[in-house]
């Protein structure tokens, strides 16, 4: 299982959070504060992983990638690979590369929805559930024509499910 | 913008996430006071009866709760409204806030149950989507339980968009609801055969979270799971697999056999690290025990680790120690590359290196390895320097210094270890130092020596993490000052101006320490002249060449220069170290009139040979380890009362104290001590130094015949039948005795063994309690019960398909028709036994579950053999 998926900029700022298990919003951000401040100590090509099982408690591991101004990481348990979640990261910035066209911090910034309904296509409850970028795009370009429409139709709004193909 | 708002431009102009989030970036207002300000506005806009403008303002909440850490938890209800909402661009705020802030104690969280099932029943799959994102996160017992239905409908439909999310709520469902393993089970044991690759995957996720839970229940779909092990291609659905088979392997060993061939081929076929790590993973852990499958994957561990990537150098490193208890050959095998990696970059492929360095430790490398690792400790950074220091000592402390032999190298490597300029593990060394003086007599003259190299290193006093270290030295060289090469310096150094720099408590230790030097050379005096004046020529007893080194001017001297050093300190501001200046001038007081007249000290009358000899006694009584538990051990007495009022005990002292007290009047300023002295006296006359007052005894063995219950039993004539005995039993002669250990190293010749006698208690060693285990018991009653609901699910399952089996194994190449018929078949007979659950009422339900969940027991073993 996906614990948490986080990711900040190299400031520390996060950029997005989510937690699978609840958890109050103080712990939320004690706990993003102290991944990055391990992150940022870290030296560049060094490995992947981290130690926070004082963080995040027993069998929880971490991995993370540095991308330009950015952190991606993914905290999980013992059922998931290690190696398997970094490719994951990498299924999550190519589909955002391709939402985007070259995407750069500013783009997760202002674009907050995109981003988790992006997210919310690979990583289901925890658990992995899609890792083809070309899938996630696909649901994402049809969440986004539904929100269009049902803003645009708002007076008929009852029409959105006739009117969605397939 | 204005800082009067007002509410018309609340409703026309109201800022969308957008603009908040521009706001944030301009920062006019600094980030606190901008995030008040934005939440005033949010809670004047979230109670809008327009439902636009509650779901923006809804939406800036959710994001100013997920990355500034607003709290939501007020805004429930209006999570509620929203998600009611026909939009879907409103539902989808909706929801999120409500995954993002339910808990199981949120109240309105019982008004969304309809508003899920509305939305699970939706024609439009992305609504459907959301509600089983919803499920899945914040889903309850009753959500679960009111929801079965719908997800159970789900689980069969036709699009696999939805129907993977359906299969991935499972988890959710049956965790908080076990009765829904019973509706849903058939349906999902269907999809691990379905050829759709997202399905699959989505479903032995599943099997995989809930193996990792109870492996038991899982292991009659083990031929299910071969065959999506032997079949598949796909690298997600292989590691899940992979990692379904480790935690079956492990109850189930014949299974390990089974599948070691297909993840051997895997990991020859396949070029994904990550599959590769997974089946080194699966064997290391779970098939340890197939050498073929080792020796590959001991070879692919090599590739990891020679690999220039951090990351598999890291993975490579991490399954080593995993093998290693087990097959410490694969470590020995890349030994250079462990000692190489243990100067990489990386923390993470340190530490794990020094891991493995560790567990190659045996008696025959430690010296080497401890080298190795002492001159990386001298370079690293102060984190990991600590980390190898640490992992040294406890690997040489394990069982009582098990490893080492040689124990003055030892001793020697933890001098060296307080020199190491990032040394914190003080306390560590502190304890090791005094406790390898308790437990290895031949220890003890190397353990002076380099506790007197501390002591005079004046470097070390400086640093605060290196003052317990100094604090056990001290102790040392007071305690086993016999083997000191010279006293006189020791007190010098315990008395150097620069021992300010300590914390009192330690001072203290060093004063006391300096004092039992002085009661040692006094003793060490007196007994040599004794020797000399009745003119026996006789050399004093081995290991006291130090003894006749001093001369009367050299104890002067002595006195002298401790009466100068602690005279300041007699006015210290710390209790502790007061006192125990002040005890060690008053005793100095006593003996120096008649060591400065140079009094005929051969006559054992007088009263500076009395206290000297008198302290000697005190001091010389040797410490021993005392267990952890000897207090435990210690049985109460049949009679002794422990609670009763003990009134009548001044009676019982009063008739032995007096005649003492009468006899002690020459040491007239020291009556306090009396108690105490009945009890060295008696000593004193047990170890036969010479000729004390025998009354003290006499009438103590009177007393003990008298008020026998009131002494604590003592066997000590079968143990200690070699002098230094007492009437008392000391309290870690107790432990010993009571701990059955035969602790007898006092006289044991130490040519007859190569390794020093290490006294070692039965337990008290080690009193770990494992809290973890106590967790499992708590988490495994709570799983009972769900994995109760699979193996009953599963043994109606397996009835059908075991005659399935029958006929399909011999033609394998009908094997495929004869799957379809199959999945025909079970949908057929769910489709019967949910009909027949309907009709049936609970108590009869409630009653074939009973049955087969006896009847499961039996089943679990014998299906696995179809396999094997």
């Amino acid at each position: 299982m996906i614990k948490a998926v986080m990711m900040m900029n190299t400031q520390g700022k996060p950029r997005l959070a989510k937690f699978y298990d609840y958890m109050p919003v103080e712990k939320q951000q004690e706990l993003i504060r102290g991944v990055f401040s391990v992150l940022c100590s870290r030296p560049e090509n060094v490995s992947n992983f981290l130690e926070i099982e004082s963080l995040f408690g027993p069998d929880s591991r971490l991995v993370y990638k540095h991308y330009a101004t950015l952190y991606f990481v993914l905290v999980f348990d013992g059922s998931e690979n290690e190696l398997a979640m970094l490719d994951l990261i990498q299924v999550l910035v190519e589909t955002l590369d391709k939402c985007f066209s070259n995407v750069c911090e500013l783009d997760i910034v202002f674009n907050y929805s995109k981003m988790h309904a992006v997210l919310d296509e690979i990583v289901f409850g925890g658990q992995v559930l899609e890792t083809s970028s070309a899938e996630v795009m696909k649901a994402v370009e049809e969440i986004s024509k539904l929100e269009a429409a049902s803003n645009s139709i708002s007076l008929v709004p009852k029409s959105v499910s006739g009117w969605r193909g397939r | 913008m204005s800082s009067s708002s007002t509410s018309i431009m609340d409703n026309l102009f109201q800022r969308s996430l957008e603009d908040l989030i521009k706001g944030f970036r301009l920062q006019l207002l600094g980030e606190s006071n901008f995030i008040s300000r934005a939440l005033e506005e949010i809670r004047r806009e979230i109670k809008s009866t327009d439902l636009s403008t509650k779901s923006t303002a809804l939406h800036k909440l959710s994001y100013l709760a997920a990355l500034h850490g607003v709290d939501m938890s007020w805004a429930a209800f209006h999570a509620v409204e929203v998600v009611s909402s026909s939009r879907f661009q409103h539902k989808r705020i909706g929801y999120q806030a409500i995954t993002q802030s339910f808990n199981d104690q949120t109240s309105v969280l019982l008004l969304i149950t309809n508003q899920v099932r509305k939305d699970l029943n939706s024609a439009n799959e992305y609504e459907v989507s959301l509600a089983l994102e919803c499920l899945s996160r914040i889903g309850t017992h009753d959500l679960a339980r009111d929801l079965t239905p719908e997800v159970f409908t789900l689980l069969g439909s036709s699009k696999s968009f939805v129907k993977k999310k359906a299969i991935g709520v499972v988890l959710r469902v049956f965790e908080k609801y076990h009765d829904a393993v019973k509706v849903c089970f058939k349906r999902l044991v269907e999809n691990l055969e379905s050829s759709d690759p997202q399905i699959l995957s989505a479903v032995v996720g599943v099997f995989c979270e809930l193996a990792t839970k109870d492996p038991q229940s899982c292991l009659p779909l083990a031929p299910e799971f071969y065959k999506v092990l032997v079949d598949s291609r796909n690298n997600w659905v292989l590691i899940k697999v992979l990692k379904i088979f480790a935690k079956l392997a492990s109850i189930e060993p014949r299974l390990g056999k089974k599948v070691a061939e297909p993840i051997c081929e895997h990991m020859r076929r396949t070029v994904a690290k990550s599959l590769v790590f997974e089946c080194v993973r699966t064997v290391v852990s779970s098939l340890s025990d197939n050498e073929a499958a080792v020796k590959l994957v001991v070879a692919k561990i090599r590739e990891f680790l020679v690999e220039d990537d951090p990351n598999l150098k890291y993975l490579g490193l991490n399954a080593l120690s995993i093998v290693a208890p087990k097959h410490l050959w694969a470590v020995l095998e890349n030994k250079e590359v462990v000692v190489k990696a243990m100067s990489d970059e990386d923390p993470n492929v340190k530490l794990e290196a020094l891991h493995l360095l560790m567990a190659m430790v045996n008696e025959d490398n430690v010296s080497e390895i401890s080298r190795i690792l002492m001159n990386y400790a001298l370079k690293s950074d102060p984190l990991f320097c600590n980390e190898i220091i640490f992992s040294v000592l406890s690997a040489c402390s394990r069982n009582a210094y098990e490893i080492i032999v040689d124990f003055d190298w030892y001793v020697s490597l933890l001098g060296e270890m307080a020199r190491i300029p990032h040394c914190q593990r003080g306390e560590e060394i502190e304890h090791q130092l005094i406790d390898i003086g308790m437990r290895v007599r031949d220890a003890r003259p190397q353990l002076v020596r380099v506790s007197w190299a501390l002591l005079i290193d004046p470097a070390l006093l400086g640093n605060l993490f290196l003052h317990p270290i100094l604090s056990a030295a001290a102790w040392v060289s007071g305690e086993y000052v016999e083997f000191s090469k010279n006293p006189y310096e020791t007190v010098e150094a315990l008395l150097q101006p620069r021992t300010g720099l300590l914390p009192p408590s330690i001072r203290a230790v060093y004063i006391h320490s300096a004092f039992k030097v002085l009661i040692f050379c006094l003793g060490s005096y007196f007994s040599s002249q004794e020797t000399t004046s009745s003119a026996l020529a006789q050399e004093s007893s081995s290991g006291s060449s130090s003894m006749n080194a001093f001369t009367h001017g050299s104890i002067l001297n002595l006195v002298n220069v401790i009466e100068r050093d602690l005279g300041p300190l007699s006015g210290s501001h710390d209790v502790e170290v007061q006192e125990r200046a002040k005890n060690v001038l008053g005793y100095i007081s006593m003996i120096k009139q008649e060591i400065a007249e140079k009094l005929n000290l051969q006559d054992n009358e007088t009263e500076s040979f009395g206290v000297a000899a008198f302290m000697e006694d005190v001091f010389s009584e040797e410490f021993g380890p005392v267990s952890a538990t000897a207090q435990e051990k210690v049985c109460v007495p049949d009679g002794l009362e422990l609670k009763e009022n003990l009134g009548d005990l001044k009676e019982i002292c009063g008739e032995f104290l007096k005649p003492m007290e009468s006899n002690s009047v020459s040491y007239t300023d020291k009556i306090s001590f009396s108690v105490s002295k009945v009890r060295i006296r008696d000593q004193q006359e047990a170890s036969s130094s010479s000729s004390p007052p025998h009354e003290a005894s006499s009438l103590l063995a009177e007393h003990r015949k008298r008020h026998g219950m009131y002494y604590l039993p003592s066997q000590k004539d079968d143990l200690h039948s070699d002098g230094t005995s007492s009437d008392y039993p000391l309290a870690n002669e107790l432990a010993n005795e009571i701990s059955q250990d035969p602790f007898n190293p006092k006289r044991k010749p130490s040519q007859s063994k190569p390794r020093p006698v290490v006294v070692k208690l039965d337990d008290g060693d080690k009193s770990r309690i494992t809290p973890q285990a106590k967790i499992n018991i708590q988490t495994a009653t709570e799983d009972e019960s769900l994995s109760l609901a699979i193996q009953s699910a599963l043994l109606v399952k397996n009835k059908g398909k075991e005659k399935d089996r029958y006929e399909g194994n011999p033609y394998s190449g009908q094997q495929e028709k004869e799957e379809s018929s199959r999945i025909e078949h079970h949908q057929k007979s769910e489709n019967k036994k949910k009909k027949k659950k309907k009709k049936n009422g609970e108590s009869s339900k409630h009653k074939s579950r009973r049955q087969n969940e006896i009847a499961s027991a039996s089943e679990q073993v014998l299906i696995p053999d179809f396999l094997l």
